[in-house]
């Protein structure tokens, strides 16, 4: 579906010169739930871009479905595979109302009145958006405004949704129902999900987790994989979830206990039977 | 006191005058300033109000919350009925310090008055009945014909749409930053007009700057949505015109009519 080969980002401009990304290979597969987490500054949110054809890399290639990022006629086809979800909510809706912001998307693509209609229902449908369809997007609460946003997207059809940190100005409730909705679209619709976050409770949702620092894929692998390395993580600065943590810590005070635990259930369940 | 503000003033309602198509009100609204400049004595006003009198009656619209739409203005017809009274050469009537009142002056100045009350609440009926949507829909569609002496009319549109997005948010960012500079001691309700203004400064700049910010990722997030102007574009809610217009039209054209015959006959 998306793979990233030998690509390297550099922010240049006369004064100063920054490397984003340094070097990353990465293959998402059709389906997959891939959470990155990183540090501010690590790369995440130009890696991102770089999948959406906004930022083209400066070293190596990207290609969304076979299709490179680098070919200018194909940049809207692969815009429409791969869709993109931004952090602020407030900043990524366009129209007054939700049904024409959802709208937005089927508009550019110049689809015929009845299936813009179409895909508008279903989309708002899916996030459960369809209560609000005629409300001005300032009157819903961030959560809503970010299930609108998602919703333009979905109304383009894509294969493959890219996530820029979409919760991170949420307040919980918020944060909950988005990652319900992503979830639920990764399950139901097989549709690709790239997560970029910085909270570990999302990240251990997904199937896989690509941890990056500086510019380059530090840890790659299931969610109990990555945990595992607790020590690792936090020499990065990065958190653990605070169940594994948990884990991390009886094991070192010698308790003979699982080492990739994400869940209270789980936990529960090691602790009962130690017992 | 921010969230008072109604930009647009649309009144939801669902009235024969809401329902028609908003190209065909934008044109009416356009024939109706025309025939205003052309009326030129007080008994010509006859159709004119009988006019303005009956869209408001079918468009439901409280006559207050019209009224209310004349109240901005208010300045700038104390100022027109001034000068008018004051600067028309003519039989003076009486005179106060240096200033003479004509007769002249007197029927000018009331005259204009009417004038300017009449285009106001007339025109202001066009923004009443009419979403915001449909409007700068409409005056896309209607300035579509001047693509091709390069009039950007789908862009127009665009930026209409979204300055009508932001209002409300860039609204409620400034009630927050005004807040946080509160909350740390800045004053904007005391002091005279000067430093009242001066005091707007700390709001404006961050306002501003998040303004632009905002701009610049509005911008990504339409370009990740395919978005590449006008060209190709469909739209989720096509303009039509129904028999209502034909209706419509029909009474903008007896309106018309009678405007001509009260002039050339009366």
């Amino acid at each position: 579906m998306i793979k990233i080969q030998q690509v390297g980002y550099t922010y240049e401009t006369s004064e100063y010169k920054s490397i984003a990304i340094e070097m990353i290979d990465l293959h998402v597969e059709k389906g997959d739930f891939v959470a990155v987490i990183g540090h501010n500054g690590s790369g995440k949110s130009t890696l991102a871009k770089l999948i959406n054809g906004i930022l083209l890399p400066t070293e190596g290639n990207v290609f969304v479905a076979g299709m490179n990022t680098k070919d200018d006629k194909l940049i809207w086809e692969i815009r429409k595979t791969a869709g993109m979800v931004f952090q602020n909510p407030d900043n990524q809706i366009v129209a007054t109302v939700v049904e024409e912001d959802v709208a937005f998307g089927p508009e550019n693509l110049g689809l015929p009145q009845f299936m813009i209609r179409e895909r508008v229902d279903s989309a708002l449908a899916q996030v459960g958006m369809s209560e609000h369809m005629k409300k001005p997007p300032y009157l819903l609460s961030g959560g809503q405004k970010q299930r609108v946003a998602i919703a333009g997207i979905l109304a383009m059809k894509p294969d493959c949704i890219v996530l820029d940190e979409p919760t991170a100005m949420l307040d919980p409730v918020g944060r909950k129902e988005v990652m319900e909705t992503i979830e639920k679209l990764n399950r139901d619709e097989n549709i690709t999900v790239i997560h970029i976050t910085h909270f570990m409770e999302e990240a251990i949702k997904a199937k896989r987790v690509v941890v990056i620092e500086e510019g380059k894929v530090i840890i790659d692998g299931t969610p109990n994989e990555v945990f595992k390395e607790v020590a690792k993580l936090q020499d990065m600065g990065l958190d653990v979830p605070q169940v594994t943590l948990m884990a991390y810590h009886l094991r070192n005070s010698g308790i003979n206990i699982k080492e990739d635990i994400l869940t209270v259930e789980e936990m529960v369940e090691e602790i009962c039977q130690l017992l | 006191m921010i969230r008072d503000i109604t930009i647009g003033q649309y009144y939801p309602s669902n009235s024969f005058i809401h329902q028609l198509d908003s190209r065909f009100k934008i044109m009416a609204s356009f024939l109706f300033i025309i025939s205003l400049f052309l009326v030129n004595d007080f008994y010509q006003y006859i159709p004119v109000v009988l006019f303005i009198v009956l869209t408001v009656k079918i468009s439901k619209v409280p006559f207050k919350y019209i009224l209310k739409g004349l109240k901005p203005i208010l300045l700038i017809l104390i100022f027109a009925f001034g000068i008018n009274i004051f600067l028309t050469p003519g039989e003076i009537v009486f005179s106060i310090w240096i200033l003479d009142i004509t007769r002249e002056g007197l029927y000018q100045a009331f005259f204009m008055m009417l004038r300017l009350i009449f285009l106001i609440t007339g025109t202001s009926l066009l923004t009443l009945t009419t979403s915001p949507i449909m409007l700068t829909d409409g005056l896309e569609r209607l300035l579509n014909p001047f693509k091709k002496i390069g009039l950007p009319a789908h862009e127009l549109a665009m930026m209409m749409t979204i300055a009508l997005r932001f209002i409300p948010t860039l609204l409620q960012e400034t009630d927050k930053i005004m807040k946080a500079q509160m909350a740390r001691g800045a004053d904007f309700e005391s002091g005279n007009i000067i430093k009242r203004a001066k005091s707007l400064i700390p709001l404006l700049v961050p306002l501003f700057i998040s303004a632009f910010r905002r701009a610049d990722e509005l911008a990504m997030a339409m370009e990740a949505r395919c978005y590449r102007g006008g060209e190709n574009r469909t739209r989720l809610k096509v303009l039509a015109y129904t028999k209502k217009d034909i209706i419509g039209a029909i009474f903008v054209f007896l309106y018309i009519s009678m405007i001509i015959i009260v002039k050339v006959y009366l």
